[in-house]
C-alpha cells in the first residue's frame, strides 16, 4: 500500500517536473474518518500529501470535463473505464489526460463500517488493503476490509483499468466470475407490486440534491433534462412521481454507458441504492447486445450505432 | 440559567414513563418526534409514542421540513365557470416537535429571523412555527463532525426551546424553559420534581459534551475578512472539488431558500413552493439565458459569503449552527471547517 502511495508521488512528480502535465488530480486523506478527498495539485511541494488506499472510492474522471489542461489523473479500473466512455463520446481528449492507472481491489463504504459499529462514533480510522482499523472513544476493533467494500466492488470484475499511460504497481488478478447481477436477479424474482413497494420505499427519500447526478462522470449534460425550464419537461418537487421519473430517466441515459463505479450510491446523502436501476439497465445490454460499457477505446457506443444481427425481440410487431 | 432559578423549573421523568408523556401530548397536539427509518434518523408526524425514537446521535435532515416542507402546496385555483376559484389549507391544530437537538432548534430560530425580517413577513412558515412548541434533546455524544461550541451554540444550549430534556440515563432531567413548555406538561401527572443529584449529573454531561466537542475554530474577524474577498483568487482554488449538488444547503438547518411553481394539470393549479438552493445553475438564471453566478466558483462563494458575511451583517449572527451535517454527507469531503480556518488564517 505505501509502496504503491510511494510510486503515485513518484510519478506525479515526474509528470509535473516533466512538464508532461499541468495539474495533477489525485487523493489526499480526508477530515474525517475513512475518507479520502479529491486533490489537485500544480506544485511540486504538495505532491507528499497524495495518498492511496482503499478510503479513496471517488471517481475522479468526472473533474476531467470541461477543463483546459493537461492533466494526469489518478484512476482505478472502474474509473479508467468511465474515461473510456467519455473519450469514445467526445468528453475528453485522450491527448490531454496521463491516466495513472492503479489496479484496486476495492474500495471502503464507510456507511457499512459505522453500520457495523452500531453508529459508535469513529474518531480514527487506518485502512489497507486487508483491514480497517477503527477506533472510538472507548473501543478499537479491526474489521476484514473485504467485507466493507462498495457493492460495486463486491461484484467488480474489472480491477485493472483497461487503460492506463502509467500502471501504479502490478496488476493485480482479476476476481473469480463473481455474480454482478445477483442483486438484479433478485429484485426481479420479486412481483411487481414488490418491487414497487420496494422503489417507493427506497426512492421515497430522495431530496432531489442531484449528488448521484453530479458525481457521474457520464452525467455531463451542459443541461440537464430536469433542470430545462422551457419547457419544464418535468415536475421539481420531491413528490413520489417527480423523484421517480427523474431517477428512471437517468437511469435510461445511462444505459450502455454507466460502468457501475458506484459513485451515486456512494454520493447519496440519504443512502438509496441507485445502482439498482443502473445495474438492471447494465444487465439488459449485456444480454441483448453483449455490450459492456468502457472497455476499450475503439468501441461504438452500443445505443449509438446499429448492427444487422442486434436482437430486436423487443420491437413490437 | 443556572442554580436555584433552574431547579425550581426542572422536573424529573422516568424513561419508562416518556411514552406516556408523548401519548399526552399526541391526544392534544399534533406531534413531529425522530423516527427510526431503516437507514437513518428523520423527523415525522407520529401517532403513537412508539413511533418515536430519542435514542441517536442526530437525524438525517434537521427538522426545517415540518415548518418548511421540501415541497409544500401554497395553495390551489382552478379556472372555472365563476371565475379563478382559489383553496388555501390552513395548517390544522397545534404542534409539538419533540426530541430535537440544541444545534437545530438554533437553527429554527435562525429561520425565524429570516422569514420574519423586513416588510414580508413569510405566513406559511410562521403560522406552523408560532402554533408548534419546540422540546429539545440535549446533545450528550456529539459527532466527530460537530463544532457548534465554535459558532455560539453548545450540546446543552436552550435557544429556541419550550422543554429541554436531558438523557441523565433511566430518567430525563426536563427543564421547563418558557410558559408554553409548562403549559405543555402541567397536567402530566409523573414528572416529579429535581433534586440536586439530578442537576449535578446533568452538569456533569454537559462538561462531557462539550469536551467531545474535538472540532474548535476561531471565526475571529470572519465577517470582516469576507468583505474584502469578494474577487479574491481564493475561489478559484477552493470550489475545485466541489461537484455543486445540493446535499450541503439541503441538509443545512439554517438553509432556506425556495422556488415557487405553478403546476397546472388542466384548469386545475397548484402553487407549490419547492426548496432551491444557491449551489445550482438555475438559482441564478434569469429569463434572458445570462447567469450572474456562471460557475461552481460564484455558487460557493455565495453560500459561504450569505453564511459568515450577509447574514451576519444582517442579524448580527452567521447562519451555521455547526451542525456538522454538510461535513459528514459532502461527496467529496469539502469540509467547510478547513474552509473557515482557511479565510481566518488569510
Amino acid at each position: 500500500m505505501d509502496n504503491m502511495e510511494n510510486s503515485i508521488q513518484e510519478i506525479a512528480k515526474r509528470l509535473l517536473s516533466d512538464e508532461e502535465v499541468d495539474l495533477i488530480i489525485g487523493y489526499e486523506r480526508g477530515t474525517t474518518p475513512l475518507r479520502a478527498s479529491p486533490f489537485f495539485i500544480n506544485e511540486e511541494g504538495d505532491i507528499h500529501k497524495l495518498i492511496w488506499d482503499p478510503t479513496c472510492n471517488i471517481n475522479l474522471s468526472k473533474y476531467l470535463l470541461d477543463r483546459e489542461e493537461r492533466i494526469g489523473i489518478v484512476a482505478k479500473g472502474c474509473d479508467a473505464r468511465s474515461i473510456i466512455v467519455c473519450i469514445t463520446e467526445g468528453q475528453i481528449e485522450r491527448e490531454k489526460v496521463v491516466i495513472i492507472g492503479v489496479p484496486c481491489l476495492g474500495v471502503i463504504d464507510r456507511r457499512k463500517v459505522e453500520a457495523e459499529l452500531d453508529d459508535r462514533e469513529i474518531l480514527e480510522a487506518t485502512v489497507t488493503d486487508e483491514q480497517i482499523g477503527v477506533k472510538g472513544e472507548v473501543y478499537e476493533q479491526v474489521l476484514p476490509t473485504r467485507s466493507f467494500l462498495c457493492d460495486s466492488c463486491q461484484s467488480c470484475r474489472h480491477r485493472n483499468p483497461p487503460i492506463y499511460d502509467v500502471l501504479v504497481g502490478e496488476k493485480v488478478p482479476e476476481a473469480a466470475e463473481a455474480d454482478e447481477f445477483a442483486e438484479v436477479e433478485e429484485l426481479e424474482s420479486k412481483s411487481s407490486e414488490e418491487r414497487w413497494a420496494h422503489f417507493v420505499e427506497e426512492l421515497g427519500s430522495c431530496i432531489r440534491c442531484y449528488a448521484c447526478r453530479n458525481v457521474c462522470p457520464l452525467c455531463y449534460c451542459k443541461e440537464c433534462f430536469v433542470d430545462e425550464t422551457m419547457p419544464s419537461w418535468f415536475g421539481k418537487t420531491n413528490d413520489l412521481s417527480d423523484t421517480m421519473i427523474f431517477h428512471i430517466v437517468r437511469a435510461f441515459h445511462l444505459t450502455g454507458r454507466c460502468v457501475d463505479c458506484g459513485a451515486c450510491s456512494r454520493a447519496c446523502p440519504m443512502e438509496i441504492n441507485l445502482r439498482a436501476l443502473t445495474k438492471k439497465a447494465e444487465k439488459i445490454v449485456k444480454e441483448r447486445f453483449n455490450f459492456e460499457a468502457g472497455a476499450s477505446l475503439e468501441e461504438v457506443p452500443v445505443l449509438g450505432t446499429f448492427k444487422q444481427d442486434d436482437s430486436q425481440e423487443f420491437i413490437i410487431k | 440559567m443556572k442554580g436555584r432559578e433552574l431547579k425550581l423549573m426542572a422536573k424529573v421523568l422516568d424513561k419508562n414513563r416518556l411514552p406516556n408523556l408523548i401519548d399526552e401530548l399526541i391526544e392534544k397536539y399534533r406531534v413531529f418526534a425522530p423516527v427510526k427509518r431503516e437507514k437513518f434518523i428523520g423527523f415525522e408526524e407520529i401517532s403513537s409514542s412508539k413511533e418515536a425514537c430519542l435514542e441517536f446521535q442526530n437525524s438525517k435532515q434537521p427538522p426545517k421540513g415540518v415548518f418548511f416542507p421540501q415541497t409544500e402546496i401554497l395553495f390551489k385555483y382552478k379556472k372555472g365557470e365563476k371565475g379563478v376559484e382559489a383553496d388555501a389549507r390552513p395548517w390544522n391544530g397545534e404542534g409539538v416537535l419533540f426530541g430535537v437537538r440544541p444545534c437545530d432548534a438554533r437553527g429554527l430560530v435562525f429561520f425565524d429571523k429570516f422569514f420574519s425580517s423586513g416588510d414580508h413577513k413569510d405566513l406559511p412558515y410562521l403560522e406552523k412555527r408560532k402554533k408548534t412548541a419546540v422540546v429539545g434533546l440535549a446533545c450528550i455524544h456529539p459527532r466527530g463532525t460537530c463544532f457548534c461550541t465554535s459558532l455560539g451554540g453548545s450540546p446543552f444550549g436552550r435557544e429556541g426551546m419550550d422543554l429541554l430534556l436531558v438523557d441523565l440515563g433511566d430518567r430525563y432531567l426536563v427543564e421547563i424553559l418558557t410558559e408554553r413548555g409548562e403549559k405543555l406538561v402541567e397536567n402530566a401527572q409523573w414528572l416529579r420534581d429535581a433534586n440536586d443529584v439530578d442537576f449535578e449529573r446533568a452538569v456533569e454531561l454537559a462538561k462531557g459534551a462539550e469536551d467531545a466537542i474535538k472540532t474548535k475554530i476561531s471565526t475571529d474577524g470572519l465577517s470582516g475578512k469576507l468583505d474584502g474577498m469578494f474577487d479574491d483568487p481564493f475561489w478559484d482554488q477552493v470550489h475545485q472539488k466541489c461537484i455543486g449538488c445540493g446535499v450541503c444547503t439541503y441538509l443545512c438547518p439554517t438553509c432556506w431558500c425556495f422556488d415557487v411553481l405553478d403546476e397546472e394539470i388542466g384548469a386545475n393549479v397548484r402553487r407549490v413552493r419547492i426548496w432551491d438552493t444557491c449551489q445550482f445553475p438555475l438559482f441564478t438564471r434569469q429569463a434572458s439565458g445570462f447567469n450572474p453566478r456562471p460557475s461552481g466558483k460564484e455558487r460557493m462563494r455565495q453560500r459561504l459569503m450569505h453564511k459568515f458575511n450577509y447574514f451576519p451583517e444582517d442579524f448580527n449572527e452567521f447562519a451555521c449552527v455547526g451542525c456538522g451535517r454538510c461535513v459528514k454527507e459532502c461527496p467529496v469531503n469539502l469540509d467547510i471547517r478547513e474552509v473557515i480556518k482557511a479565510i481566518v488564517s488569510m
